[in-house]
């Protein structure tokens, strides 16, 4: 009889360490975590800026009534509200406006001001010059201004680029599930005589595969976090350029959170993948 | 009829077992075992004795739960292999220790992990671990070579090593195939030694092989396949 028990045993029965190939699979996952990890960036920043322009696009198209009594008010509202590519049209609060304005103007209370109209359009490909015409004809020095058209338009920019970041993330994920499976199945193949032994030794499938899975978790995690550190600096550099636009500082605008979550996306994405690839290879066994 | 070897309870029993390998179409191939039918009792030693190509080797692994019969029943420990559930055979495979005639040790692992493997995969606590494999190792004759690799012994010592991974978990049944023919007389001797004394300690064994001096060593009933058909129980 031994007098001392051994020290370290073998908790790799599979000899995974040397069977799933450590360095091609981190790598690869680096690789998939750094364009998951710019999509991410994508998708905030422009999240961010939709948001900022959102409230800026409230009006797409501004009409300034001179001597705006409240006639000439109404006319001009009937106008807006009765054309197709109108969807909506109200008179801000002259009150709200003075509010706006007392930074610039100070109190004067009887500053003459004009009445404006905020008016959302249906469709964005309308053309706001012939609303303009349109308006002027029946409230002569009426002026229609649509720089929020664009505003509008760049907002509409920001949330295609956020669909495309989950449509890029997704193919990320579909791409590293298929890395792992890949992977997963040469380690199957290389260690094809010691899962049967293990499986004739009263193994179950959820041991086997949760050996497998574990270890693919691991390096899945590992190259996900290289990944998120790659991605750093280039994310620093997109971040400094569009801090004017975002009205933050860059540190801030860096999706802290989502990088931290990465690995941990990427150690589950490959835990998943590689239960489903060793159960199936195993369910030919009795 | 089947005979129950002497003994009260039925360790393995084979009724009307036909057994076809599946081809490459998934499809059922000829029949490699045909209406066989014994029963193995409880403590009992069997030998399985035929020519190469008899089927020898297809009721081992009948009786290692590694396979399913295409017609009759085998029945393991009081499980019906044909009607279990596939969850319910890993169980029923820890109760059972094989010894393979190519050894089937894992290359990467020590001795003494080889060894530790059945009981860690039954989550037995590792300080019995520790204990049971020690005294296994000592038991084989390997004490000192624990750390080597089962390439860096000899074929006798990796036949003991494998003999002493299929009985740590003090299995009910021990199934051993052709365990004696890649050693010399010394070691078939000392490994047929081993199989003797987990008999005697209350293993119900079975050794297959195509020796015909290795049953006159120590007699035992003789089961003798000929072509996949039992043609004789002695």
């Amino acid at each position: 009889m031994r007098e001392a028990p051994r020290a370290r045993p073998s908790r790799d029965p599979l000899g995974l360490r040397r069977a799933l190939a450590d360095r091609l699979l981190v790598a690869l996952v680096a690789a998939m975590a750094l364009l998951a990890a710019l999509a991410l960036a994508g998708r905030a920043g422009a999240d961010r800026l939709a948001e900022r322009w959102r409230a800026g696009a409230a009006a797409a198209v501004t009409v300034q009534v001179p001597e705006p009594s409240p006639e000439r008010m109404a006319r001009a509202l009937a106008v807006l509200r009765g054309r197709a590519e109108v969807a909506a049209a109200e008179a801000v609060d002259p009150e709200r406006m003075a509010e706006l304005l007392r930074p610039w103007l100070g109190g004067v209370a009887d500053l003459p001001l004009p009445g404006v109209i905020e008016v959302r359009l249906a469709d964005l490909g309308a053309d706001p010059q012939a609303l303009g015409v349109a308006v002027a004809a029946e409230v002569p020095g009426a002026v229609t201004e649509a720089h929020g058209v664009w505003v509008a338009h760049l907002t509409a920019l920001a949330g295609a680029v956020q669909a495309l970041a989950f449509g890029v993330l997704a193919l990320v994920a579909a791409v590293a599930a298929a890395v792992v499976g890949v992977a997963v199945r040469a380690g199957l193949s290389a260690r094809r005589d010691a899962v049967l032994v293990l499986h004739g030794l009263g193994a179950t499938d959820a041991d086997v595969a949760g050996r497998f899975a574990r270890r693919a978790a691991v390096l899945a995690g590992a190259g996900a976090a290289a990944g998120a550190v790659l991605a750093l600096p280039v994310l620093a550099l997109l971040a400094a350029l569009a801090g004017p636009l975002a009205g933050e500082a860059p540190w801030e605008a860096l999706p802290w959170m989502d990088l931290l979550l990465l690995p941990v996306m990427a150690a589950l994405v490959a835990w998943l993948a590689t239960q489903a690839t060793v159960r199936r290879w195993l369910r030919r066994l009795p | 009829m089947p005979r129950a070897g002497g003994h009260n309870s039925a360790m393995v029993r084979f009724s009307r077992v036909a057994l076809a390998y599946p081809d490459a179409r998934g499809r059922p191939g000829p029949e490699v075992l045909r209406d066989i039918s014994f029963t193995l009792g409880e403590g009992s030693f069997t030998w399985i004795l035929g020519p190469s190509g008899a089927g020898k080797s297809s009721v081992l692994r009948l009786m290692q739960a590694a396979l399913r019969p295409s017609a009759g029943e085998v029945e393991l420990l009081g499980v019906p292999l044909s009607r279990a559930r596939r969850r319910d055979l890993p169980p029923l495979r820890r109760r059972i220790g094989v010894v393979h005639q190519e050894f089937r040790l894992l290359s990467h692992l020590s001795a003494w992990d080889n060894v530790a493997l059945p009981l860690r995969l039954a989550r037995v606590p590792e300080a019995r671990v520790q204990a049971d494999v020690a005294e296994l190792i000592e038991w084989i004759g390997l004490a000192g070579k624990e750390d080597r690799r089962p390439e860096e012994l000899s074929g006798g010592e990796q036949q003991r090593l494998t003999l002493a991974r299929a009985v740590v978990t003090r299995p009910a049944l021990l199934v051993a195939d052709e365990p004696t023919s890649e050693l010399d007389a010394r070691q078939a001797r000392r490994t047929l030694a081993l199989l003797v004394e987990m008999n005697r300690l209350g293993t119900t064994v079975v050794v297959a092989t195509h020796s015909e001096d290795l049953p006159g060593r120590h007699p035992a009933r003789m089961l003798m396949l000929e072509a996949g058909r039992l043609v004789g129980d002695a």
